[in-house]
C-alpha cells in the first residue's frame, strides 16, 4: 500500500476492516439489496468496531484520527460492491454527522453525535428538494420561530437513510426573504409529530432507502438548531469539501475494484484458444484504464493530506468528484465489455457496480455544477473563503 | 497468572505457495501473511484468561522485523505486551532454544503455542520447549482451564479426546477447539490505537545450533483432468482404473 499516506496502524486497519466487511456484511448484501433496507444490527456493529468515531472527538467516543482512516473505510465500502450499502454508512458518517459535529453545541453533540458514533442512532442529511437539487438557494421548507421552537414545513426528496434514520439534519429557510442568506440547519428527531417518509424506487444503491420527506407543522425545539440561524448556506458549502472528496474517493475505489475483478476474469476466460487478456486491443484498453485509476486515486490522496492539514480545497476536491466519477463510469461501463454477456448477468458484480456508478456524476453536485464551479474559479478567479 | 503466547507469522491460507532458488527457498513475494491459526486459537483463549482471571498476556515471535505488523495485531486485539527475538525463524529446534530463553527469563505460568504452524508444519516447536525449559506438556490441545497453579486439559486423540490433569508451569500445543472459529477477535479501532502504545521489545537471538537445513521443498503434483465415464459403462472404469491409474 501507498506508504507516503498509509502508516503501518492504517494497514492493519484496513486488513481488520476487510476481515469484518467479510464476515459480518458481505453474507448479507444480497439480501438487502433485494429488501432494500439494511438491518438495524450491522450499524450497532459498526459502532462498537469504532468505525464510526475515527474522524470525531474524543469525548464524544470518537478516536479522532487522521482523515486516510476515512479513505479506507471508503475504499474498502466500495470494494464489497453494494454502492447501496457504503453510502448508507458514509452519509451517516459524512453528511449527516458532520454537521453535527461542526455546529452543534456540546447538548446537541451528546444527544446526538455520540449515540451516531456508538451506532445506536443513525442520521441523514436533507438538502434537496423537489424544486431545489443543484439549485439550493432555491429550497422551499421553511422553519418559523414560534416562541422556543420552530415550526417546519415543506418537503425533502432523494434523501439517503431518508426512511429508517433516526434522526434527520435539515435545512430550511428561516429567513425566506434573504435568500440563501436565510437557511439554517435543524436536527429533528424521527419520531416528531408532522415527519412522514417513503421509500423511493430507483436505478441502483438498491440497499439504501433513499426517501422522500415531508414535514408538515412540524414542531422543533430551538435547542435543536444547529450553529447560528441563517448560516445553513455557509455550513452545507464548509462541508461540501469532505463530501466531494469523499464522492471521488469511492469513484477511484469502484473503480479499482472494477478492474482487479476484470484483470481476474480476463486470466482465466478463454475465447479463440488464447486467454483474452492476451488480444492486444483489450490489453491496451486495461492500461489506459488502468493509467486514468492511478491518476485519480493519486490525486485524491494528495488532496486528502491537504484537507486534513486544514487547507480548504474547495477546487480540488470540486475536480477530485468531477473526474473520479467520470473514470469510474468509464471504466466499470468497459470492464462490463470484458466480461461479454456475463457481465450482464446479475450473477457476476459488474451489473450492480455499472448501475450505482451511474450516480457520481449527479449525487452530491452534479457534474455540471462542478464544472460551473471550476470555472468560476479559473475563469472569473473567484476565490471562495471558508466561513469565519 | 503470566502467559506467553507463541505467535508464529505464516503465510495466509489462501496464498499461492512458490519456491525460489531451485526450490530451496519460500517465494514471499506478494504472500500475505497472518496470525498462525493455530496461535491464533490460543491468543484468543488467553485473551479469555487475561479477561476472566486477570491474566497477563505477552506474545512472542522468532523472526526478523517483516514479522512486526503479525505482532501489532496480536497487540490489536489484546495482548499486553510483544517481544521479538530479533533471527529468522529457519528450524524448529532452533526456535524452541529461542523460545526457551525468553520463557525462562520471563517466569511464565502458562505457555501457549500452536500444535504446528501452517507454513512448514513441523511441529515439533512446542514439546521441544516444554522439555527445554522443564515445564509439563499437553499436545493438540482442545480446551484449558487453569486453577491457581492446577491445570485440566483436554487433547485430541485419534477418534476422542482425553482430559489431563496437570501443573503450572504448562506448555500446550494448541488448536482449534481451545475456543471456536466464531470467537476469534478482529481489532477494533480502539485497540489497533491502543497497540501502537504497548511495548515491542525486540531481543537478540543466542546463539543456537541448526540441527536439520532443508535441501528443497516440492509442491505436490497438479491434479489432472478429470475423465468422465458413463454410469452404464462399467468396463471402460476398469480398465481405466486398471491401466491407467493402476490403482486395481
Ligand atoms: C440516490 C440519491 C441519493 C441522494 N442522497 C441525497 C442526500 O442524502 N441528501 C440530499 O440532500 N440530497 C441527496 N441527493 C440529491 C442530489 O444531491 C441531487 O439529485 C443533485 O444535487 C441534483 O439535483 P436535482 O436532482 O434536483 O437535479 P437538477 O438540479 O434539477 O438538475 C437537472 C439537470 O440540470 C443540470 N443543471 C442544473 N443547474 C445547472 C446549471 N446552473 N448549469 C448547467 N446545468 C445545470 C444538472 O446538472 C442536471 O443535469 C441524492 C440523489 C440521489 C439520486
Amino acid at each position: 500500500m501507498n506508504s507516503i499516506y498509509f502508516t503501518e496502524e492504517h494497514n492493519l486497519f484496513r486488513k481488520s476492516l476487510q476481515h469484518f466487511l467479510k464476515k459480518e456484511v458481505v453474507p448479507h448484501i444480497d439480501t438487502w439489496e433485494k429488501t432494500g433496507e439494511i438491518d438495524r444490527f450491522i450499524w450497532k456493529e459498526f459502532g462498537e468496531m469504532g468505525f464510526f468515531g475515527m474522524n470525531y472527538p474524543e469525548a464524544y467516543g470518537g478516536m479522532d484520527l487522521d482523515l486516510f482512516y476515512t479513505i479506507i473505510l471508503l475504499e474498502e465500502l466500495q470494494k464489497i460492491n453494494s454502492g447501496g450499502f457504503a453510502a448508507a454508512i458514509w452519509a451517516h458518517v459524512y453528511l449527516a454527522m458532520t454537521h453535527l459535529n461542526a455546529e452543534g453545541n456540546d447538548d446537541i453533540k451528546e444527544r446526538y453525535l455520540a449515540p451516531s458514533i456508538s451506532g445506536e442512532k443513525v442520521g441523514c442529511l436533507c438538502v434537496t428538494e423537489p424544486f431545489g437539487g443543484s439549485d439550493v438557494a432555491g429550497m422551499r421548507t421553511t422553519a418559523a420561530k414560534d416562541g422556543e421552537n420552530y415550526i417546519i414545513n415543506g418537503s425533502k426528496t432523494f434523501i439517503t437513510n431518508g426512511v429508517n434514520s433516526d434522526y434527520l439534519v435539515v435545512a430550511a429557510k428561516t429567513s425566506p426573504e434573504l435568500g440563501n442568506k436565510g437557511l439554517s440547519m435543524f436536527v429533528i428527531d424521527r419520531g416528531t409529530k408532522g415527519v412522514s417518509a417513503t421509500k423511493l424506487d430507483k436505478l441502483g444503491w438498491k440497499a439504501s432507502d433513499t426517501g422522500e420527506i415531508a414535514f408538515d407543522n412540524v414542531k422543533v425545539p430551538a435547542t435543536n438548531l444547529l450553529g447560528e440561524e441563517d448560516k445553513g448556506f455557509s455550513y452545507i458549502v464548509q462541508h461540501f469539501s469532505l463530501e466531494r472528496l469523499i464522492m471521488g474517493v469511492n469513484a477511484h475505489a469502484r473503480a479499482e475494484f472494477a478492474l482487479e475483478y476484470a484483470l481476474q476474469y480476463m486470466s482465466d476466460r478463454e475465447a479463440f484458444g488464447k486467454r483474452i487478456n492476451q488480444f492486444q486491443a483489450l490489453r491496451h484498453t486495461i492500461s489506459d484504464l488502468y493509467a486514468d485509476v492511478e491518476i485519480c486515486k493519486n490525486y485524491n490522496y494528495a488532496v486528502t493530506a491537504r484537507l486534513d492539514k486544514g487547507e480548504y480545497v474547495v477546487k480540488e476536491a470540486t475536480i477530485s468528484k468531477l473526474k473520479s466519477t467520470k473514470v469510474a463510469d468509464e471504466v466499470i461501463y468497459q470492464c462490463l465489455q470484458f466480461l461479454g454477456g456475463y457481465g450482464y448477468m446479475e450473477d457476476y458484480p459488474m451489473a450492480r457496480l455499472f448501475r450505482d456508478s451511474r450516480l457520481g456524476p449527479i449525487g452530491g453536485g452534479t457534474s455540471e455544477i462542478l464544472r460551473e464551479i471550476i470555472a468560476k474559479m479559473v475563469i472569473d478567479k473567484k476565490e471562495y473563503k471558508p466561513a469565519t | 497468572m503470566k502467559i506467553l503466547v507463541c505467535i508464529s507469522h505464516v503465510p495466509d491460507t489462501t496464498s499461492k505457495i512458490n519456491f525460489t532458488e531451485e526450490n530451496t527457498k519460500f517465494d514471499s513475494n506478494g504472500v500475505q501473511f497472518v496470525i498462525n491459526p493455530n496461535d491464533e486459537f490460543g491468543l484468543t483463549r488467553a485473551m479469555w484468561f487475561k479477561e476472566k482471571q486477570g491474566a497477563e498476556v505477552t506474545v512472542v515471535n522468532v523472526g526478523t522485523s517483516e514479522t512486526e505488523p503479525t505482532l501489532r495485531k496480536a497487540l490489536a486485539i489484546g495482548a499486553d505486551g510483544a517481544i521479538r527475538i530479533n533471527t529468522p525463524a529457519t528450524n524448529s529446534f532452533s526456535v524452541a532454544k529461542q523460545l526457551a530463553n525468553v520463557a525462562k527469563d520471563g517466569a511464565y505460568d502458562l505457555i501457549i503455542a500452536g500444535r504446528e504452524s501452517i507454513d512448514y508444519n513441523g511441529g515439533m516447536v512446542p514439546g521441544m520447549l516444554a522439555a527445554l525449559i522443564d515445564a509439563n506438556f499437553v499436545n493438540n490441545c482442545i480446551n484449558l482451564d487453569v486453577e491457581g497453579s492446577d491445570a485440566k486439559a483436554t487433547r485430541e486423540i485419534d477418534g476422542g479426546k482425553e482430559t489431563v490433569s496437570t501443573t503450572l508451569p504448562l506448555v500446550i500445543g494448541g488448536q482449534k477447539g481451545l475456543v471456536e472459529e466464531s470467537d476469534l477477535r478482529i481489532p477494533n479501532m480502539r485497540g489497533i490505537m491502543m497497540a501502537r502504545k504497548k511495548p515491542l521489545t525486540v531481543v537478540e537471538a543466542n546463539e543456537t545450533s541448526k540441527e536439520t537445513t532443508s535441501i528443497s521443498f516440492e509442491k505436490p503434483t497438479p491434479k489432472g483432468a478429470v475423465k468422465l465415464v458413463a454410469s452404464d459403462n462399467i468396463d471402460e472404469l476398469v480398465n481405466l482404473l486398471h491401466n491407467e491409474a493402476k490403482v486395481i
